[in-house]
């Protein structure tokens, strides 16, 4: 368990939904979930089949106090953002941001699935784009397909070579972008300091410790 | 001086060289001949996306779009935001309601850009493109720079997500908006009913759970096929990429034959006003829209 896990588990006294209300984004919606079963029905991930517990489950879950089976679940990860269960949700919860707030707090505390791919994904995307203020589109595919190793990534590269050649016969993959060139803000330095700051004065408003 | 004006927030994948280069050289085409001036704001930065969530926290994403808010506020006062990528819209649109509604994000967010040399007072409006055609233009607008209409051509308007959910077009309904078919019919074409119109493609999950994205857009190609369409129409930049470069590995995996070339629909409106396969950057296209390009020519 990381510190900051055993810190805010000390700091609910094992209140799990108090812990979501005042951690996760929009937490405070999860207990006017009715148990209907429409954002489980509507989710597109869930037919192919991706949740080992649809939101519903894990909104009863946070209720009964489930905090480690909920926190280590990969389930949130299989959001798309596709803001189905959202607009048909009866009860009106924005379900799409309460995944995406569970999921962010577990990988915050330490807790979430290692090696989860969205994760990885949501990482790698943040970071490049932060980079300079603009995402570099090859930096980023070979981040995410290099991250199991040198011959891991050449393997996954061939076999979506066609995929790459196919965009930069169109114009649309700009391969010098590899090299640093491309796009990026003239203010980056004025990013890096709004964002160190917004960091920081989140963390204070959470009582979260600075990452 | 232009009919409309904008402050444009063109996304990162708009960029030149980028992934919707083509939709951006499109959009550019189409706006001339509507006569819509497009201003980009200066050093405007990258919204974030839905996907980095779990990395970025609640109030950094915010900041991200409040930056951009600042620069057009300043830089291009009493102009709305206008973007073209659906997920632009919707993380910029997110963030000011967020703002909005809370004066300790909103007092957060200006001390964090107060570290950029920025502030914020109010928020501009933010408006996706089809928004702005279809509400501050109109359909009988659109219409009347049609010189070639795209008769007999049959597309399967593939609305997805992000301009639909969960802001939508004033007016539409979740489940069934139609304003792609009618933006379809304005410039002459038909617009085919089926049933995978609002389905999601897995959008960022397409990195990362390929298996998954790609079945979910198995479902939305086959059932474009099944119900006569020749092209996808789409708006949004993520929706158009997935559904077409994936077209190959799909076949691959599930022995099927797709090869329908997915377009925008600021390609078809630039042709229908008389614009080049250049214009309407019909090269931009991983699946040639040979249809299209012959059209063009004549």
């Amino acid at each position: 368990m990381s510190d900051m896990n055993q810190q805010m588990a000390a700091r609910y006294k094992n209140n799990f939904l108090k812990e979501v209300e005042a951690q996760v984004e929009m937490g405070e919606w999860v207990k006017m979930c009715m148990q209907c079963g429409v954002c489980a029905g509507s989710c597109p991930t869930n037919f192919h089949p991706g949740w080992e517990h649809p939101p519903q489950e894990i909104f009863m879950m946070i209720r009964a106090g489930k905090r480690e089976e909920v926190l280590t679940s990969p389930s949130m990860w299989m959001c798309t953002s596709c803001y189905n269960c959202y607009v048909r949700c009866p009860r009106k919860l924005p379900i799409t941001h309460i995944m995406h707030g569970l999921a962010e707090y577990a990988y915050q505390l330490g807790v979430a699935p290692k090696f989860q791919p969205t994760q990885h994904l949501s990482k790698t995307f943040w970071d490049n784009c932060t980079k300079t203020g603009r995402v570099n589109e090859v930096k980023l595919t070979q981040t995410l397909y290099f991250r199991d190793g040198l011959m891991a990534g050449i393997k996954q590269g061939l076999a979506m070579k066609d995929v790459a050649l196919g965009l930069v016969k169109a114009k649309r993959l700009n391969l010098m972008e590899a090299l640093g060139f491309g796009h990026k803000c003239k203010d980056i330095k004025g990013i890096h300091a709004m964002l160190a700051k917004a960091r920081e004065l989140e963390a204070k408003r959470k009582g979260r410790q600075p990452a | 001086m232009a009919r409309k004006e904008y402050a444009f927030y063109p996304g990162c994948s708009s960029q030149k060289g980028a992934s919707a280069s083509n939709y951006l050289t499109s959009v550019e085409s189409m706006c001339k001949t509507l006569d819509i001036k497009m201003t980009e704001i200066p050093d405007w930065n990258c919204c974030g996306a839905s996907i980095s969530y779990a990395e970025a926290g609640e109030l950094p994403r915010h900041v991200m779009n409040a930056r951009n808010f600042a620069l057009a506020e300043q830089n291009l006062p009493g102009q709305d935001i206008l973007a073209t990528c659906a997920a632009c819209w919707l993380g910029a649109r997110e963030s000011k309601e967020r703002l909005e509604h809370s004066d300790v994000l909103m007092a957060d967010t200006n001390e964090a850009l107060k570290e950029a040399g920025l502030n914020i007072k109010v928020i501009p409006e933010v408006r996706h493109m089809v928004e702005v055609l279809i509400e501050d233009l109109g359909y009988d607008e659109l219409k009347k720079p049609v010189k070639k209409p795209l008769e007999g051509m049959k597309f399967a308007g593939y609305v997805g997500c992000q301009t639909n959910r969960p802001f939508g077009i004033h007016g539409e309904s979740f489940e069934n908006p139609v304003y792609l078919d009618k933006l379809i019919e304005t410039v002459g074409g038909e617009a085919v009913p089926y049933d995978q119109k609002v389905t999601c493609c897995g959008g960022a999950l397409a990195f990362s759970e390929p298996d998954k994205a790609q079945a979910q857009i198995r479902d939305i190609i086959e059932s474009a096929y099944d119900n006569g369409a020749e092209m996808i129409v789409t708006p949004c930049p993520l929706c158009q990429a997935n559904v077409e470069v994936y077209q190959g590995s799909i076949n691959k995996k599930y022995g099927t034959k797709f090869n329908i070339p997915v377009l925008y629909y600021s390609q078809l409106m630039t042709l229908a006003y008389g614009g080049s396969a250049k214009e309407a950057a019909l090269d931009g296209n991983v699946i040639r829209a040979r249809k299209l390009e012959e059209f063009a020519g004549r």
